[in-house]
C-alpha cells in the first residue's frame, strides 16, 4: 500500500510523456481542405513549408521537441521465408489503404498539451492560405518501467 | 593550438604507438583517449610538446589497456612501462593508415568512419553526430571496422582508389553536427596528395575545392536549394576556385585522365563563367562524354542530358534523356526541366509533382514542389 502511494506520487512527478503524431498520405479521413499541393500557388507552398520549418524549431524552443522524420511513399512487405531462403518481397501497392508520410516526436507534459500541438500541427496553411485542417494521429509512446527507490 | 592542429597529430601519434609495437586496434583507442583527455586538459594548460604529450598519454593509456587484458587473461605485461624512444613517424606510416582505414574488406560506411577517427582524428561522438546514429552505435561499428582490418592482415598493400572513394564519400556527406565532412575531406585528400603523387588525387583535390567554392551559393539560409542558374556568383569562393583551377589544369596536362579529373574538368568550366549564360556547354558535354569513357553510369547519363540540353537545344536533351534508366532517382526532375525549356508546360508540371513524391530528401522534395506549384501558376494565368 505504501509503495503504492510513493509510485503515484513519483508518476505524478514525472509526467512528462512522448507522443508520436503520425501524419498520413494516404489512410487518413479527408482533409477540411483537400488539394493537392502542386495546385497551390507558389506563395501558398511557401508558407506551408515555413509554417512547418517554425513549427519545428518554436517545439525545439520550448524543449519539447525529440525528432521529425518524412518517408518516402514507396515501400515494399518482406518476411521471412524459411532458413536458407532469401526472404520474399511484395509490392510496392499503389493502393495500400495506409501509407504513412512521416511523423514527429514529442516530449510534453500532459495528454491535453499532446492534443493541442497536434491541432496546432494540423492547421498548417494549405491552398488559399487556409488552414488544411487534416487528420493527424497521436500515439503515445509505452514508457521504460519508472526507476523506484524502494 | 587548434583543433585542425591537434587532429593531424593523430596519424603521427598512431603510427609512433604502432611503430613501437602495439597492435593497431588497442593503439587506436589508447589515442583516440589520449585525444579525448587532450580536448579536456588543453582548455587551460597546453602543453609546450603537443606531439611528445599525446605520445606518452597514449603510451600509458595504451599500457592501461593491455595490462587490464592481460590480467583477464592472466598473463604477463609484455611492454615498457617508460614511453619507449623512436624515430619520427614517416610519411609512409601516415599513407599505410589511410589505407588501412580504407581495406577493400570494409563496408564503406564502416572505412569512412575508421578513416575520420584513426587518419581525421575526430572523437567518436563528432562522427556519429555528423552522421546521425547514436554514439554507441558508431562506437561499435569502428570497433568492428578494426577487427576486419585486423583478421585481414594489416600488411596487404593498399588501393589508392579505396582512399579516394571514402575521401569522396566523406566529402559529399556535407555539414550537421559541429563537424564540416566536406572542408575535413578536403584537408585529408590535401595531405594524401603530398603523399602520394597520382593524377587521380590532384583531380579529386580540385574537383572538391570547385565544388566547395560554390557551397555558400547553393542553398538559402533557411536550406532551401537554389539552382545553379539562380546562383548568386558573388558569393563563390574565387580564393577556392583559382587554386582547384590551377590543380585541374596542371593534372590535366599530364595527360593521364581520369573519372576525378573530368569532373573536375567539368566542375571548372562551370566555375569559369562568371554568368550562368556564359557556361560553356558544348565543353562541358564534351568532358561528359570523357567521362562516360570511364564510368558509364546512369547518373552521368543523366547529368550529359542536361549538359546536351542547355549546349544544342531542350528536344537534344531529351533525346539523350531516353537512353538514361527510368528508374534512378532525380529522372523525373531532368525530364520535367527539359520539357519545361521545350515548352511544355503540363507535361512538366506533372513530372515536377512526380519528382517531389520521389526525392530522395526534404530539401530536393520542397524543391520539385514548388517548381510544380510555380508551373501550374503560369498556366493558370495564360
Amino acid at each position: 500500500m505504501k509503495a503504492a502511494t510513493e509510485a503515484a506520487v513519483t508518476h505524478k512527478e514525472n509526467t512528462m510523456a512522448k507522443y508520436l503524431l503520425l501524419k498520413h498520405y494516404q489512410g487518413a479521413p479527408a482533409s477540411v481542405n483537400n488539394v493537392p499541393m502542386d495546385q497551390w500557388t507558389p506563395e501558398e507552398v511557401e508558407a506551408h513549408i515555413q509554417f512547418m520549418n517554425d513549427f519545428a524549431s518554436r517545439l525545439e524552443g520550448t524543449g519539447e521537441f525529440v525528432d521529425g522524420q518524412a518517408l518516402a511513399p514507396d515501400g515494399v512487405w518482406v518476411r521471412s521465408d524459411g532458413e536458407g531462403r532469401p526472404p520474399v518481397t511484395d509490392g510496392p501497392f499503389a493502393e495500400t489503404k495506409d501509407l504513412i508520410a512521416g511523423w514527429m516526436v514529442i516530449d510534453v507534459d500532459s495528454y491535453e498539451r499532446a492534443i493541442e500541438l497536434a491541432g496546432e500541427l494540423s492547421a498548417a496553411p494549405g491552398a488559399g492560405g487556409s488552414p488544411i485542417h487534416e487528420w493527424l494521429e497521436v500515439r503515445p509512446f509505452l514508457a521504460a518501467p519508472p526507476n523506484f527507490t524502494h | 593550438m587548434n583543433d585542425v592542429e591537434l587532429r593531424q597529430l593523430v596519424p603521427q601519434v598512431l603510427s609512433v604507438l604502432v611503430r613501437r609495437g602495439a597492435d593497431f586496434a588497442t593503439a587506436e583507442d589508447a589515442v583516440q583517449e589520449a585525444l579525448i583527455r587532450a580536448l579536456a586538459a588543453w582548455e587551460t594548460d597546453e602543453p609546450c610538446d603537443p606531439k611528445g604529450w599525446l605520445i606518452t598519454v597514449g603510451w600509458r593509456v595504451f599500457l592501461d589497456m593491455t595490462r587490464s587484458d592481460a590480467t583477464r587473461r592472466d598473463r604477463e605485461v609484455r611492454f615498457d612501462t617508460e614511453p619507449p624512444s623512436g624515430g619520427a613517424p614517416s610519411a609512409d606510416d601516415t599513407l599505410r593508415l589511410y589505407f588501412l582505414c580504407a581495406h577493400p574488406d570494409l563496408t564503406s560506411s564502416s572505412a569512412v568512419a575508421l578513416t575520420l577517427r584513426a587518419v581525421g582524428g575526430l572523437t567518436t561522438r563528432q562522427i556519429a553526430r555528423a552522421y546521425l546514429v547514436p554514439e554507441s552505435t558508431m562506437a561499435q561499428r569502428i570497433s568492428r571496422a578494426k577487427r576486419t582490418v585486423s583478421r585481414a592482415g594489416v600488411d596487404r598493400p593498399g588501393d589508392v582508389r579505396t582512399v579516394m572513394r571514402v575521401l569522396y564519400l566523406v566529402f559529399n556527406e556535407g555539414y550537421s553536427g559541429d563537424v564540416d565532412l566536406a572542408a575535413e575531406a578536403i584537408r585529408l585528400t590535401r595531405q594524401l596528395a603530398v603523399l602520394v603523387d597520382h593524377a587521380e588525387i590532384e583531380g579529386l583535390l580540385a574537383l572538391m575545392l570547385l565544388h566547395h567554392a560554390r557551397r555558400p551559393s547553393r542553398t538559402r539560409p533557411d536550406g532551401a536549394i537554389v539552382p545553379l542558374a539562380a546562383q548568386d556568383r558573388s558569393q563563390w569562393d574565387t580564393r577556392l576556385i583559382a587554386e582547384g583551377v590551377t590543380i585541374a589544369q596542371a593534372v590535366l596536362a599530364r595527360d593521364q585522365l581520369g573519372e576525378y579529373q573530368a569532373q573536375a574538368a567539368i566542375a571548372a568550366l562551370h566555375a569559369d563563367a562568371s554568368r550562368f549564360e556564359e557556361t560553356d556547354w558544348v565543353q562541358i558535354v564534351e568532358w561528359y562524354d570523357e567521362l562516360l569513357r570511364f564510368t558509364d553510369t546512369p547518373i552521368v547519363r543523366l547529368n550529359r542530358a542536361v549538359a546536351v540540353g542547355e549546349a544544342v537545344g531542350a528536344w537534344a536533351g531529351l533525346a539523350a534523356l531516353a537512353d538514361v534508366d527510368e528508374h534512378i532517382p532525380r529522372r523525373d526532375a531532368v525530364a520535367a526541366y527539359l520539357h519545361e525549356k521545350n515548352g511544355d508546360l503540363e507535361l512538366a508540371a506533372r513530372l515536377y509533382a512526380d519528382a517531389a513524391r520521389n526525392a530522395p530528401n526534404l530539401a530536393e522534395r520542397d524543391h520539385q514542389i514548388r517548381a510544380a506549384a510555380r508551373l501550374n501558376d503560369v498556366r493558370r494565368r495564360l
